[in-house]
């Protein structure tokens, strides 16, 4: 499949209104305009978009789900971009920014929303700036503002900056963090449709997500459908990262493999290395094994096959990873992003990563094992959300498939896989 | 009778890990930020001024390079929050200083990729060229040095973030390169992403 999204992510003025104006840019909010927002949401349904932020739902049926009776709704676009190896929207938004734009003026139209945050990561500054003048452009072009050519629907567009929290790309945690306090998660039900920003009904959609809408409208349900394998139509970005030659982000349908991503497009792990383990869709999810790499890179075929698609970040892992590390240096990750208001997240994250360094360092007794087992089972599902069965993840999946590393460690007093990308001595203030 | 162990309650006893915050100078919005927070406000519905506090306190870090008691004391007024609102937020979130910084914050991605890709490495030689460990400031107030979690740029591992300005597949060599260029020539050693750069080109 030849790139949808980012077809001209690599020409100098992409991300320029007339550039964006010259290749069909806002065509499709004018064939919006002269639909009912029912229709719309009805189109995006049969289109079966899946939401591409890492749970994969329904995008049609997260818009029937908001309240239309309650006044005001809100879309909330979630450009957090948080999940470790995930670097897709970034890309969508400073290269094509004006096709978020005009997915969230169709999104806005389609609930009745008159009003879309942008929730962009504190650490995307230069990306804020590009996308602030996309959508000043977009205001000064008529597409955005007041009585939006001719029609008489009003949208406005902002870009809300965040501040450094992994928990912010939580739907809800989201919401709290752009009402100006703590990115932490609410209980659930009431879900953001019916209860969200300010109370009100507000669709939380991922920034590839948005940009998929105005694809929609312009070529049909049936053409973006037939785009990939039943129920997983669509272009998909995915992010190759870790131990391959050609790392970044790649546009296919999702009929296409794990190996076709990571030898095909990556150029495969470096030359003398072999591959030891695949993380298919960011650290939240299981990793998968070298046998495993024919398998569909779509959201059922991983799911059928033991992990998640997720946010389709693919960390490759060769014969140089020591999976002991592996699960130490993401521990280490959800410790400090744990947001603290669940006590078995807050407090076991803490346990897991000392335990882990412990073994790590070789000072680690076979029962610390079990141990490791019995606080991932006390954190998995007891959590308000999905963070706490996303940290315990890299242990559980690392304990299962590779718990001889693990023993190795204990066993000889020392980590017996130093590769030359490691520090020779440990760095940092753990 | 009690089976609670005898403690002393005395003046020692008490053991709070909570810092005094540092209070700072006066502070109040220089015409321009004020001019700023005044745009920024007008995104929010009215009675939901709060929502502004993010963009806020990155106007106060703006201006005075770190978050003071008074700079939370003049957001609070400003949004008609309590000062323990603006405090929460600013405690919360990993961006904001509470004490100085260096002119130049480098911040190590530290996550998976970037790890795996020899962030460490990076690390260990930023932490010898200026002889400071992570989370230090060198002595000269030029640079401070931390370590942050995954910045989103795997694909160009390891990442280094300069002030707000990405600086990708760096090694061991240089960064100590960018060390040198930094003390010469300041911000304009920075290139930025490389879709920054792609564009600027």
């Amino acid at each position: 499949m030849d790139p949808i999204l980012t077809k001209y992510v690599r020409q100098p003025n992409s991300h320029t209104l007339d550039f964006y104006r010259q290749h069909e840019g806002y065509d499709a909010l004018k064939k919006a305009l002269g639909q009912t927002p029912d229709s719309l949401i009805d189109l995006v349904k049969a289109s079966g978009l899946r939401g591409r932020g890492g749970a994969g739902f329904p995008t049609g049926m997260k818009w029937q789900f908001v309240d239309k009776k309650i006044e005001p709704r809100y879309i909330a676009c979630n450009a957090d971009e948080s999940e470790p190896g995930t670097f897709k929207d970034h890309l969508l938004m400073e290269r094509n920014p004006h096709l978020l734009i005009e997915g969230c003026a169709i999104g806005c139209y389609a609930i009745g929303a008159k009003v879309a945050y942008i929730y962009i990561r504190g650490e995307f500054y230069h990306v804020q700036r590009v996308l602030e003048q996309a959508i000043a452009d977009a205001y000064a072009a008529g597409f955005l503002g007041k009585n939006i050519l001719g029609s008489g629907f009003d949208c406005d567009v902002y870009v809300h900056r965040g501040a450094g929290a992994y928990e912010a790309g939580e739907e809800t945690a989201l919401l709290e963090s752009l009402e100006g306090k703590r990115a932490q998660p609410r209980n659930k039900p009431p879900f953001p449709a019916v209860v969200g920003l300010y109370n009100k009904p507000t669709a939380v959609n991922n920034v590839e997500t948005l940009c998929n809408i105005p694809l929609i409208v312009a070529r049909g349900a049936e053409f973006f459908a037939a785009l990939g394998p039943e129920k997983n139509g669509g272009p998909k970005l995915y992010c190759v990262s870790g131990h391959v030659k050609r790392p970044g982000v790649y546009e296919a349908s999702m009929s296409i493999t794990l190996r076709e991503l990571i030898d095909g497009h990556a150029g495969g792990v470096r030359d003398g290395r072999t591959l030891k383990a695949v993380i298919p869709g960011g650290s939240s999810v299981p990793i998968l094994l070298p046998d495993q790499l024919d398998t569909q890179a779509s959201f059922d075929a991983i799911q059928k096959a033991g992990s998640l698609l997720g946010s389709a970040a693919i960390v490759v892992l060769d014969d140089t990873t020591c999976m002991v590390w592996l699960a130490e240096n993401l521990l280490h990750f959800y410790r400090h992003e744990s947001c603290g208001k669940c006590t078995p997240c807050r407090e076991g994250t803490d346990w897991l990563h000392k335990i882990l360094q412990k073994i790590e360092r070789g000072e680690g007794q076979l029962r610390d094992l079990d141990l490791l087992s019995s606080i991932s089972a006390n954190i998995g599902g007891k959590t308000l959300c999905a963070f706490g069965d996303a940290a315990v993840t890299p242990v559980v999946t690392t304990l299962k498939h590779f718990r001889h590393e693990y023993e190795a460690h204990i066993k000889t007093g020392h980590c017996p896989l130093v590769a030359d990308w490691r520090a020779r001595h440990p760095v940092g203030a753990h | 009778m009690s089976f609670h162990p005898k403690m002393a309650y005395d003046a020692t006893f008490h053991k709070s890990a909570r810092l005094l915050e540092d209070e700072g100078p006066p502070f109040v919005y220089s015409a321009e930020n004020r001019a700023r927070f005044d745009e920024i406000i007008k995104r929010y519905p009215p009675d939901r001024k709060r929502s502004a506090v993010l963009p806020a306190l990155y106007l106060v870090q703006q201006q005075q390079g770190y978050i003071t008691a008074n700079g939370i004391r003049h957001v609070a007024e400003l949004l008609e929050i309590t000062r323990a609102d603006v405090e929460d937020v600013v405690t919360y979130y990993s961006m904001f200083y509470r004490k100085p910084v260096g002119k130049f914050v480098l911040s190590v991605c530290r996550t998976l990729s970037c790890a795996v890709n020899g962030a460490e490495r990076v690390t260990e030689a930023l932490c010898e060229r200026l002889n400071i460990k992570p989370g230090q400031t060198d002595p000269s107030g030029t640079f401070t040095l931390q370590e942050v979690e995954c910045l989103g740029a795997c694909d160009r591992a390891p990442v280094v973030m300069v002030n707000d300005a990405w600086q990708e597949n760096q090694s061991p060599e240089s960064v100590g390169k960018l060390l040198d260029d930094l003390k010469t020539r300041g911000e304009s050693a920075l290139t930025g992403c490389h879709h920054v750069v792609e564009r600027k080109s």
